[in-house]
């Protein structure tokens, strides 16, 4: 509990109504997008320039209390719910964009600026900012960097991380920092930018990111193309980039996530199918036209079903409806949706995605795959019921050994989405023992009392890494 | 208890439906004002699921919370979950409403309002004889004078300021029938949903309705004994009131054979189409209520497809349209009115800039959330400002109410007019009374 001493400190630095602690407040921000997590502070803290976060910084640091940094509270590893209790330090309202440097393609911003406002604040001067996860009509920017977040065009563009060059943070102990600048190249010291890019608000509290702009493309296309076997899906895309082709977006949906979209939908997708791949190219006019006739081909030649490229820009929102209905569709199924991002290289995706079918199957549960087969990173979704304990039970079991069999296949427990309180446990799989104690040694470096997203990253104790026996 | 009352109403399964991902938060104009969590649909359930749950108190801050909220539904198409909000937040207003103390003036209103006026179409039209009486006889310019009105809140003197000429006739009193044939073949034989507000401020609106609905081949029955739809009510928290107004309706258009059942007010219209939710746990109705409910469109989904704007005269000005929420996100009706409006000859269509974004009139909000509906009122003018149209068209009696009192706030009289659809269409196609003046 917060004395009300500190309670009046923290209201002087924001203002009376920037520091909320009635209940309405405290139940409204003791959740994200993660199912079946939720905490509840002490206090809501909504500062709007560095200079206060600065002060609430050295005021929790003074007196050893937690702060959780949020930004739109979309993510899906837990990552704002403040399980220590402490403050949680809401940035919606430091969401100005500082500036567009068209000469050094650029664009300055605070960290509540919403990923979707940098999009169309660029696109409008013919630049691009092409990171596009599924959220960004909610998610901001200071999220976006906090968990390296990646989206539909990862496999050409690269994901934030690409596109960070520069951050301001204020660090644990009250210090603000700067960290790279508008520049391409900068070896001096260790790569601090870098690393506060998926530091998931454990490190700094990133107050400002300088990021990288590039043109935007003036031509986009898309198509569809169905497979009877999951096999010769997963071999297009192989053969694709085997071609020196690049896709934009590359895209798949299993055939559990085909019927229930059709089931929502009614798009005229055929759904005895085994997989959809969605395809896209961007670039110059001649470019993707020449890319997308190579690409058909491909398809064709791995026994495609069926080909469907989009001529208007209305049948490419027919196309691109499929996937974006995926999530939708799924949601409705059931009261819990459980989305994972358990990602391997791009080859292993056949596998990959058996693998999941198999144990789905074994576990008696409803779950369907869909995701950036372009870059392997897969979404297996869960749809189940929260107030299920036994259900609840079988579905950890199986994500255990979903996360133990990308594992296997030289994947990771998680692409995009973070680890915060849910990936925790499993961190020790994916990085071993070593690695987690070089992690623990850089958290300490930054932040020695653990005052920043406390609970989050490190569990207390490692699962026991199931052992997944596929004959 | 207003806890046990909101654990007994709310329904849990649509709670837990909620699966927190936040889509719906842009498209909530108080959300969006505030950018604050609790003031978002997210935010909304969230608070209501804790109390379902025992968590937290239904306390002062929560009421305020659930009263800040517009009811405009923008979050409910946006939701991939498809959470019917809508419903969740009527349900927490009804629990509201059985424990709540309301100021004076807001009591009195809804009582005489709630109970006395809406279902009774004969007093509001009375009513309605009494209003026209103040405004014909000098009396209006006299209070107006005399400061009377420097009483009451701002929001209330702007609405009386732009109050339309009152009606004391009922529709088919002033139609002369019940039953109006179709100018040719009938297509169909539809009722004609007359509202009781439309019917007194906007009757001009239902006589253009009927008009254009037997010009476009419909016989039209304005069903005999039909009341207030009672949306107010039921938005309102008074679930019981609606409920009992619902089932005067069903009889009244069952009585009248009906095909179809026009309503021109979105507000109404999307309330009538939930009759069958409305009435889902009463055995005797349920049947019969989802009859009418399948039955109920907005007058623009049957005009856009019968009419012949070749006939229309030319209106070589520029029009845009302002939607009203309760037909966009409650009817899922967006396309019709805008295709009519650009069918009419000569007429250059501008879209308005967040067209889709509530005005901030959400039937008694501008009323009861003054600072609000007021911001929200100011940024839709600076939108419809910029479109530079002669033609600010609604389709909803409270919508038209407000943005006539936006064009005046912002001082834009001399440059554009505020009118419902239907009273364009007939202007253009010479079917209103007004076009031959
Ligand atoms: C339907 C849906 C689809 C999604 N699709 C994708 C997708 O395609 N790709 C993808 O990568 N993710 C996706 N996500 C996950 C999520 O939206 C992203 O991780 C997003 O970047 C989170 O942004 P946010 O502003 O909501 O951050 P929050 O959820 O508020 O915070 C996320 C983390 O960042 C930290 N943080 C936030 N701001 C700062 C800051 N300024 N400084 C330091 N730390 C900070 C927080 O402490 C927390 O740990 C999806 C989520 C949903 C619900
Ligand atoms: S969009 Fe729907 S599911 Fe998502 S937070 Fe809003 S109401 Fe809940
Ligand atoms: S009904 Fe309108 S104001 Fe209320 S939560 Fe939904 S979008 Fe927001």
């Amino acid at each position: 509990m917060l004395s009300d001493a500190i309670r009046s400190e923290l209201r002087a630095i924001v203002g009376e109504k920037n520091c909320l602690d009635r209940q309405e407040a405290l139940v409204a921000y003791s959740y994200d997008a993660t199912p079946m997590q939720q905490a509840l502070p002490d206090v809501v803290v909504m500062p709007q320039t560095t200079q206060e976060v600065q002060k609430v910084v050295q005021v929790a640091a003074r007196h050893q209390i937690p702060i959780v940094t949020r930004g739109a509270g979309s993510n899906l590893c837990g990552g704002t719910v403040p399980v220590g209790g402490g403050i949680v330090l809401t940035l919606h309202r430091m969401n100005q964009i500082v500036e567009i440097d068209e000469q050094n393609l650029t664009i300055t911003v605070q960290p509540g600026v919403r990923t979707v406002d940098i999009h169309q604040a660029v696109e409008a001067r013919g630049l691009f900012y092409p990171p596009d996860p599924g959220s960004m009509v909610i998610s901001t920017i200071g999220g976006n960097i906090a968990l390296n977040s990646g989206g539909l065009r990862g496999l050409k563009y690269g994901t934030t991380k690409d596109y960070v060059l520069g951050l301001e943070a204020v660090l644990p102990n009250g210090e603000v920092i700067r960290t790279g600048g508008k520049l391409m190249k900068d070896v001096a010291g260790y790569d601090l930018t870098k690393l506060l890019v998926g530091s998931e608000g454990t490190l700094a509290i990133i107050t400002e990111a300088i990021l990288k702009l590039i043109p935007k493309p003036t031509t986009q296309r898309v198509m569809l193309a169905m497979y009877a076997d999951m096999e010769q899906a997963a071999r297009s895309v192989s053969d694709i980039i085997a071609n020196r082709i690049i896709p934009g977006t590359l895209e798949f949906l299993d055939q559990g996530t085909i019927r229930v979209v059709e089931d929502f939908k009614q798009i005229g997708l055929p759904t005895d199918v085994a997989a959809i791949l969605l395809i896209g190219q961007d670039g110059e006019a001649e470019l993707v036209d020449r890319d997308m006739e190579r690409i058909a081909a491909i398809c064709q030649k791995n026994q495609a079903v069926q080909i469907k490229v989009a001529t208007t820009p209305e049948e490419a929102e027919e196309v691109m409806t499929a996937r974006r209905s995926a999530l939708a569709a799924l949601s409705r199924m059931r009261p819990t949706t459980i989305l994972e991002d358990a990602t391997v290289p791009r080859a292993q995706i056949a596998p990959m995605v058996a693998a999941i079918q198999e144990i789905t199957n074994r576990f008696g549960l409803n779950i369907c795959t869909f995701g950036h087969a372009g870059d392997g990173n897969l979404h297996p979704t869960c749809m189940t019921d929260a107030r299920n304990h036994e259900e609840i039970e079988r579905v950890e079991h199986a994500f255990e050994e979903i996360f133990a069999a990308a594992i296997d296949l030289g994947g990771t427990i998680t692409g995009e989405h973070g680890v915060g309180i849910v990936k925790a446990p499993y961190l020790e799989w994916k990085v071993g023992a070593a690695g987690i104690e070089v992690m623990k040694g850089i958290k300490h470096a930054f932040d020695p009392h653990n005052l920043l997203n406390p609970g989050k990253m490190f569990a207390k104790e490692s699962r026991n890494r199931v052992v997944v026996n596929r004959a | 208890m207003l806890k046990e009352a909101l654990q007994q109403k709310l329904d849990y399964e649509e709670l837990a439906n909620c699966m927190r991902c936040g889509f719906c938060q842009p498209a909530c104009p108080t959300f969006r004002e505030t950018g604050y969590e609790a003031a978002s649909p997210r935010g909304r359930i969230a608070l209501m699921k804790a109390v379902a749950d025992g968590v937290m108190e239904p306390d002062k801050d929560f009421v305020d919370q659930m009263n800040l909220c517009l009811g405009c539904r923008a979050c409910e198409p946006v939701c991939p979950a498809g959470v019917p909000y809508g419903q969740l937040i009527e349900q927490t207003r009804e629990a509201i409403e059985q424990e709540q103390d309301h100021p004076w003036y807001i009591r009195m209103a809804r009582k005489t309002a709630f109970t006395h006026l809406f279902p009774h179409q004969r007093r509001l039209n009375r009513l309605g004889g009494l209003l026209g009486f103040y405004q014909r006889s000098g009396l209006q310019t006299a209070v107006r004078k005399l400061g009377v009105l420097n009483i009451l809140p701002k929001q209330l003197k702007e609405m009386e300021a732009i109050m339309p000429d009152a009606s004391s006739k009922g529709l088919s009193e002033r139609m002369g029938a019940t039953v109006i044939p179709a100018v040719g073949e009938s297509k169909q034989r539809v009722g004609m949903f007359h509202g009781c507000i439309m019917d007194v401020l906007f009757q001009e609106t239902n006589v253009n309705t009927v008009r254009l609905l037997a010009e476009a081949g419909y016989e039209v029955v304005i069903a005999p004994g039909q009341v207030c739809c009672g949306a107010l009510h039921a938005h309102s928290g008074e679930r019981e009131a609606a409920r009992s107004l619902a089932r005067k309706n069903i009889e009244a258009f069952q009585q009248a054979k009906v095909d179809l059942i026009i309503s021109n007010a979105g507000g109404c219209g999307a309330l009538l189409q939930e009759y069958d939710h409305l009435l889902h746990d009463d055995p005797d109705w349920h049947e019969q209520a989802k009859w009418f409910a399948s039955r109920v469109k907005d007058v623009s989904e049957v005009l856009a497809p019968s009419v012949e704007p070749e006939a229309w005269d030319e209106l070589p000005q520029r029009v845009t349209y302002q939607s009203s929420c309760h037909l966009r996100n409650g009817m899922k009706v967006t396309k019709e009115p805008v295709s009519l409006l650009q069918s009419i000859p000569g007429a250059t269509y501008v879209a308005l800039r967040e067209g889709d974004r509530c005005c901030g009139s959400a039937g008694i909000y501008n009323l009861v959330q003054p600072e609000m509906s007021g911001n929200l009122l100011n940024e839709k003018m600076e939108h419809v400002k910029a479109t530079q149209a002669d033609i600010l068209v609604t389709s909803n009696p409270g919508c038209l109410l407000q943005m006539k009192a936006g064009i005046k706030r912002a001082g834009l009289e001399d440059r554009m007019e505020a009118v419902h659809l239907v009273d364009l269409l007939a202007r253009v196609s010479n079917q209103s009374e007004m076009s031959s003046k």
